[in-house]
């Protein structure tokens, strides 16, 4: 029996995880690859370009989502003042708004012809060259609108941090006579570094991986290069050598996360939770942390919100029509699609890693989830070079075979955009089903079967009820991604077909902001989904803490 | 017919062997213990037993039917053994009255209620039937844990390390509570334990695992008075060992005076050997000759325990009664009482 599963799931799984690992594959071979004929000319007139712009983008949301991320990790975790138990989940609520939603509405709302120049030119009398106004469309625009809808991986992790792992620690520095700063600075900050440096690198792979932005703000960046190379240049060698080039710097992001993650876990010295003695501030103090918890929940959520509503009230009886609805069904079958194959796949992999831990299924397996990490203009590129190259193929064959045409049966189809999806967001769904499936030990497999269940039972009867709460989460966080995801639907997806983030984005580019508002309103609203259930989960755990079991 | 019969059981992960012939065997209603030191192989031999490991040779027999051979593996789920688990592994997602009708699934639903509800009397937890394993103390897991592995009524009952994860006053009561439980079902058991006090309690007879070899097995008692060899000698109990001489035909030579004892064994003249000084065996009188010195002291509740250093450096150890308090760096005189001398060849 144990030798039949071996010889069926793990040549299988391997197999499976290989197929996936294509796009990333393609990607990082094609540095050995002759470039294309325009690669010395790109080398010498916008990579430099391509490459300052991302790493200034990079630094600057670092710094960004580090300032606000730490600060308010810290307040929330350690501090007593007012709203605190509120801000704690609204702190989370800028996870919803993709970075391209956010960009063009504060463009919408601060450009030269948006409601706040406006107001001020009639307050004052001024006019064009009067007054100086910080230019949205700029590089410092975009490292402000990325730090305000990613500083929330840096305050998640950090927070958690803040709470679980230095409690005792930072009581006994108290003891020794530790004001608050000094406490921060020498005891929890240096002890909460790994998890805020994992947070970091996630925040920064977003920023890598984000085309809306930079595109919308007219900046040359990686991602807007490859677009440019492939879709201006037509230059598929080259593109693919930028990709592979973009693909290096997130591989040092991924290396940095790892380590960090080992090491915020040789970090977590106490056993137990136990509630911190808070620190209780008044006065100004209280004020100065309600001000510096609400600005970036304003910022990064209430006031683009607000701005959406506003233009969705005007537009939306132009905009919500039928071909609305099916932008609406598109996303939604996408979404469905993506996360059911994902969750299909994740459940397969999780139990090959169960039942076979060997070497080699667990280096396949990751090297398939990596995805994750990868920009989805990447993974699209990867993608569209070896479905073409297999079109090709093919229909030559039958052309041979049987003189008809196939056309582009993978790369120009929905094929395509659905394993782009699956390579990007497996790694979510496999995290999640792996997490449920820690809390199903082995023991109780064995428990199962000393009562007389055999293995069908025991998935029936044990693993299913207790898995379901994180397979549907999986689903769920998959289904709200694919209705995210911008890039890699723009490059793959077939010709006249749309989903809501892309026509959003379209109409955007078009300058016709108010016009995209109904379309973005609806990614928040199923964006606010996932961060719903995070802030729930996050009050769980803190009412855990309070429990001792006897 | 025995109940069970373990025939020089070999296994090994890859090429790290941890079974060597190991031998065990059971009779009906009896309870018996595999007690060693952590890495013996102690749970290994058990889950063999189980069916969760595929031993490399030799035989397991139930009920004089064997489950495994080269062309022959009964699976688990088919062996009627019974299972309770270190982590307990009371399934999260069920009652406490569905986790123990889980084995008894297929029985009508008035039998299954009768058979869980008596078990819950029997292990005293009829008031939790409806919560949950959360909800539950680490010690009231273990008695659902055990009720659930009886409910099928198994022919034999495996105990993996059951009081482990407990402290220690309530691992003591609920040994001492698993014994009668289990007498009351008149269920064959095996405990696997690294406590020898906890075999003691349960066990009818007890096997010292080292290395993956069965080194004794024999009642709490032997192991204790007549270890078969020094690893069982230091493991069981406290003692030392003093080195001596024999000096004649009954008689060996030590620092604290002769010893006489029964030639079991051919010793030859003037053989360096080690003999096994239990606590009890050291008397304290201050008349003595022999003079040692008190090195510690450790409080016992109705005695202290001493550790003593003789002028030669031989190292004792003694139970006193608390009502004479002796103290550190006191020297007093010593002499040793042994009826039957228990004594290993020197390496």
């Amino acid at each position: 029996m144990k030798i039949l599963t071996i010889r069926i799931w793990r040549p299988s799984i391997i197999g499976t995880a290989l197929i996936l690992s294509i796009p990333i594959l393609t990607i990082a071979l094609s540095v050995f690859e002759n470039p294309g004929e325009n690669w010395q000319h790109l080398k010498d007139t916008v990579l430099p370009e391509y490459i300052g712009n991302s790493m200034l983008l990079a630094c600057g949301v670092g710094i960004g989502t580090l300032l606000i991320g730490v600060a308010t990790a810290w307040l929330t975790a350690m501090c007593q003042f007012p709203g605190k138990n509120l801000f704690i989940w609204l702190l989370l609520l800028p996870m919803a708004m993709p970075a391209y939603i956010v960009a063009y509405t504060y463009t919408g709302m601060f450009d030269f012809a948006g409601p706040v120049q406006t107001m001020i030119r009639d307050w004052t009398g001024w006019s064009y060259r009067d007054y100086y106004f910080p230019q949205i469309r700029s590089l410092g625009g975009a490292i402000t609108m990325l730090s305000l809808v990613l500083y929330p991986y840096v305050y998640l992790l950090g927070r958690s941090t803040f709470l679980e792992q230095s409690v005792r620690v930072m009581e006994v520095s108290r003891t020794l006579n530790c004001g608050p700063w000094t406490v921060f600075y020498k005891v929890a900050l240096p002890l909460a570094r790994p998890a805020i440096v994992a947070g970091l690198s996630l925040a920064l792979m977003e920023t890598l991986a984000d085309y809306g932005t930079v595109s919308f703000f007219g900046l040359g960046v990686f991602t807007t290069g490859i677009f440019r190379t492939w879709y201006g240049l037509g230059d598929y060698n080259s593109a693919a050598k930028m990709a592979s080039l973009l693909l290096f710097f997130v591989f040092l992001l991924i290396m940095m996360e790892r380590i960090s993650r080992k090491k915020a876990k040789y970090h977590n010295i106490s056993g137990k939770i136990t509630s911190f003695s808070e620190y209780n501030l008044h006065g100004f103090k209280a004020w100065g942390a309600f001000a510096v918890c609400s600005i970036p929940v304003l910022l990064g959520f209430f006031l683009p919100a607000t701005q959406l509503l506003l233009w969705a009230f005007e537009t939306w009886s132009d905009m919500v029509n039928d071909s609305f609805l099916e932008l609406v069904r598109n996303s939604f079958f996408l979404g469905l699609g993506a996360a059911l194959i994902s969750v299909i796949l994740a459940l397969f992999f999780g139990y090959g890693m169960r039942i076979m831990p060997g070497k080699a299924t667990i280096i396949s397996i990751r090297t398939a989830s990596i995805g994750y990490a990868i920009p989805g203009t990447v993974i699209a590129v990867g993608v569209i070079i070896p479905f073409a190259w297999l079109d090709l193929r093919f229909d030559a064959f039958m052309k041979s075979s049987l003189g008809i045409s196939s056309g582009l049966i993978f790369s120009g189809t929905l094929i395509a955009v659905m394993f782009a999806y699956v390579v990007r967001f497996l790694a979510i769904s496999l995290q999640s089903v792996e997490s449920g499936l820690d809390k199903i030990k082995p023991s109780m497999d064995e428990a199962a079967r000393s009562l007389g269940c055999r293995a069908r039972d025991t998935l029936i009867k044990i693993h299913i009820p207790l898995l379901k709460s994180s397979t549907l989460t999986a689903l769920m966080i998959v289904f709200v991604d694919v209705m995210k995801e911008l890039p890699a639907t723009l490059i793959l997806r077939p010709f006249d077909f749309n989903t809501l983030a892309v026509r959003a984005f379209e109409l955007a580019s078009d300058e016709r902001l108010a016009d995209s508002s109904s379309a973005a309103l609806t990614i928040v609203f199923v964006g606010l989904l996932p961060v719903i259930y995070l802030s729930k989960t996050i009050s769980h755990s803190r009412l855990d803490q309070g429990k001792t079991k006897i | 017919m025995k109940r069970l019969e373990v025939k020089k059981l070999d296994f090994a992960y890859g090429r790290n062997q941890i079974l060597f012939e190991f031998d065990f065997s059971l009779e009906e209603g009896q309870i018996g213990c595999l007690l060693g030191p952590s890495g013996c192989g102690k749970t290994t031999a058990l889950r063999a037993i189980a069916g969760f490991e595929i031993p490399t040779k030799g035989e397991i027999i139930l009920n004089g039917k064997k489950l495994n051979s080269s062309k022959l593996f009964v699976e688990p789920e088919k062996r009627q053994i019974g299972m309770v688990f270190q982590d307990i592994a009371l399934f999260p997602h069920l009652s406490v009255e569905e986790n123990i009708q889980f084995g008894i699934r297929l029985l009508p639903k008035s039998l299954r209620y009768e058979r869980s509800n008596e078990l819950l009397d029997l292990v005293g937890m009829s008031q939790f039937k409806k919560k949950y394993s959360h909800e539950l103390s680490g010690g009231q897991q273990q008695r659902i844990a055990l009720a659930r592995a009886m409910a099928p009524k198994p022919s034999l009952l495996l105990m993996d390390e059951p009081l482990s994860s407990l402290d220690e006053e309530l691992r003591e009561q609920l040994a001492r509570e698993i014994r009668i439980i289990l007498q009351q079902e008149k269920i064959s058991a095996i405990l696997v334990t690294h406590d020898q006090n906890e075999a003691f309690a349960v066990g009818d007879h007890i096997s010292v695992m080292h290395q993956g070899r069965v080194q004794q097995n024999d009642s709490a008692y032997n192991l204790y008075h007549h270890p078969l060899n020094r690893f069982v000698a230091e493991f069981i109990g406290e003692g030392t060992l003093l080195t001596g001489l024999i000096s004649s035909n009954d008689t060996i030579s030590t620092d604290l005076g002769d010893i006489k004892f029964n030639l079991t064994e051919a010793f030859q003249l003037q053989e360096k050997v080690d003999l096994l000084i239990r606590p009890e065996n050291v008397i304290l009188s201050h008349d003595n000759e022999n003079k040692a010195i008190i090195t510690a002291r450790y409080f016992r509740g109705s005695s202290y325990l001493y550790n003593l250093k003789t002028s030669r450096g031989t190292e004792l150890l003694c139970l006193l009664h608390d009502s004479e308090v002796l103290n550190i760096n006191q020297l007093i005189g010593v002499r040793l009482q042994i009826d039957r001398p228990v004594i290993f060849r020197c390496p």
